[in-house]
């Protein structure tokens, strides 16, 4: 059980759980322990999965234009909750419309998420980047 | 082996059931008077002369007892998160027929170390974090308990990585420990098997003793075990008959058993928390018809009780503060005080119904709306039970129980929908789970022709 922990899950009132496997897989196979919440996961229910499961990092995807509203306060509420040292992700479709895909990742910046990866961005990249953050040795 | 009988030590009562395994049948019941003062036999001595006068003196092959005398199996459950270990420790107990005092989760506070201390419970369940999760909590906590002065024995049921420093933390503090799988190995899973045993084993061992039951226990040709779990067994067994539900309305406590999966029976339902075992009890320790009467009534509302009994509420306290003062009066058939009686009785099977039960929420989604479940759906059980003085000894017992089924008023409740009524009229469901534990086709035939199913 030394692999690295993370908590996943499609947030708020969403249902899209294509994205969630791929997710995932991808996490599983680089050697993860995955915790996945699945679809319709509130932010009570990813602190608690992270608090009983001492998890490093909660991932949370949104994809129906939702994501800002679903995901504020989620930092605020792991610190609260004495979640300080976990990282928070946050990646999909997040706001409906032709915004700046700069201006989306500067605003869930601002909500405290460590990292932004909107929808262009491969799994890969996000595989390789958390994983430096975490210090995870991804298996190949 | 032909003739066995069945001893439940209750807190008020013992209670004997004489069987014959060979005609399966019950032969007589009987029961007696205990109090705290006098011997645990004296009771059982004089039920026992009672049923000698009804079928004369046999030789019994077997004796078997359950026990919830002396306040029954007192446990505290402690875990992490409120919904998670906490939960599944919760279940762990309440499923091995323990009276739960308390749950408690996070780190224990000073306030909370000391009523666990004045709690004096019986058996403290410790667990919290899944296995390779959180470990801070669970050594936290450990260090706290094994500085009360209250020498309980702890269960610890949690993360793996950290049980053993648990333990010797609680050994350094003079408690007895017995570790066990965690009840929450990975995430959502609950494993709650394995503690219930434990606390089983430890009730045998020690509390038995403990609570002065040593002279019945040697006249027993198995060991005594809690009443609840009995009662449990009795239920599991009688689940092939159909989804089940029992209802155990007390003085004190309210007992509540559900032999049902549970998964949703609505459409466009999506289950979320924690998955709930196929067989569950839970206790409320807040509802009862005697000693819980303040809280019972904190908890429907004194004009509510009233309006359903058809009486005035001044005349409904009147009843009440009778049965406050004195828990051993009884009513008379036809007064206001009877009414009273049915009512706090029916209220006790709504309320522990409903907590027992889970529950719908409704979310609108892009596919429209969608119905979010956590616990169990009861909206399909077959056969609901009743059971306990106050209910099968009420002519409107069938009315009591209608109180646990599904209203219009409040849809978002997973409440059984038209279950048949059963009245456990012989108060043999406790016998009948001991019965199970050798005997298992005869405990089923004996309940099959009694309810009727």
């Amino acid at each position: 059980m030394a692999n690295t922990t993370v908590v996943l899950g499609v947030i708020g009132a969403d249902v899209h759980a294509v994205g969630n496997k791929i997710i995932d897989f991808a996490f599983a196979n680089a050697g993860y322990n995955v915790i996945n919440l699945g679809v319709m996961v509130s932010q009570e229910e990813f602190i608690e999965a992270a608090l009983e499961s001492d998890a490093k990092a909660i991932l949370v995807s949104s994809l129906y234009g939702h994501g800002e509203i679903d995901c504020r306060g989620l930092r605020a509420k792991c610190d609260e909750a004495g979640l300080k040292d976990v990282r928070v992700y946050v990646g999909g479709n997040l706001v409906i419309g032709k915004v700046d895909t700069g201006m989306v990742v500067e605003t869930f910046k601002n909500m405290g998420f460590d990292r932004v990866f909107p929808s262009n961005v491969p799994i890969e990249t996000a595989l390789r980047e958390i994983s430096e953050d975490l210090g995870h040795t991804i298996k190949s | 082996m032909r003739y066995i009988l069945c001893a439940d030590f209750g807190s008020t009562y013992s209670k004997l059931t004489a069987v014959d395994l060979q005609t399966r049948e019950i032969l007589a019941t009987s029961k007696a008077y205990t109090t705290i003062e006098t011997h645990i036999l004296d009771g059982y001595n004089n039920a026992l002369a009672e049923l000698e006068a009804k079928i004369g003196k046999l030789e019994y092959d077997r004796r078997l007892a359950a026990s919830s005398a002396a306040g029954g199996l007192k446990m505290i459950a402690v875990g992490l998160v409120p919904s998670l270990t906490s939960n599944a420790a919760k279940m762990a107990a309440s499923s091995a027929g323990a009276k739960l005092m308390a749950t408690y989760s996070y780190e224990l506070s000073g306030a909370e170390a000391a009523a666990i201390e004045a709690a004096k419970p019986d058996i403290l369940l410790l667990s919290g974090g899944i296995d390779g999760g959180n470990k801070d909590v669970i050594l936290h906590n450990a260090k706290v308990l094994a500085g009360l002065a209250h020498d309980m024995p702890v269960i610890v049921a949690g993360n793996k990585s950290a049980a053993e420093q648990a333990r010797d933390t609680l050994e350094a503090g003079g408690k007895p420990v017995i570790v066990v799988e965690n009840v929450m190995p990975r995430f959502g899973e609950l494993n709650i098997m394995p503690a219930k045993s434990a606390i089983r084993d430890l009730f045998i061992s020690r509390i038995v003793s403990a609570k002065g039951l040593d002279d019945a226990q040697a006249i027993m040709s198995a060991e005594i075990v809690p009443t609840p779990l009995a009662v449990f067994e009795a239920c599991e067994l009688l689940a092939c008959k159909g989804e089940l539900m029992a209802v155990d309305v007390g003085g004190a406590t309210t007992d509540v058993y559900s032999m049902t999966d549970g998964t949703p029976t609505g459409a466009n339902t999506i289950e979320k928390g924690l998955k709930e075992p196929f067989a569950k009890r839970s206790v409320e320790g807040d509802l009862g018809v005697r000693y819980s009467v303040p809280s019972l009534v904190g908890e429907a509302g004194l004009e509510a009780l009233a309006a359903n009994a058809g009486l005035d509420p001044a005349e409904v306290s009147g009843w009440l503060d009778a049965v406050c003062r004195d828990t051993s009066v009884v009513a008379e058939r036809g007064t206001p005080g009877a009414a009273v009686d049915d009512e706090l009785a029916a209220s006790c099977v709504g309320i522990s119904v409903a907590r027992h039960a889970g529950r719908l929420e409704s979310v609108y989604t892009v596919l429209g709306e969608m119905m979010i479940q956590t616990g169990k759906d009861l909206g399909g059980v077959q056969i609901l039970i009743g059971t306990g003085g106050s209910v099968i000894n009420s002519p409107g017992a069938e009315n009591i129980l209608r109180r646990a089924l599904a209203t219009a008023e409040d849809p978002f409740a997973l409440l059984p929908r038209n279950p048949r009524l059963v009245i456990d009229t012989g108060n043999i469901l406790t016998a009948m789970g001991l019965l199970s534990g050798i005997n298992r086709d005869a405990a089923l035939a004996i309940m099959s022709r009694e309810f009727g199913l």
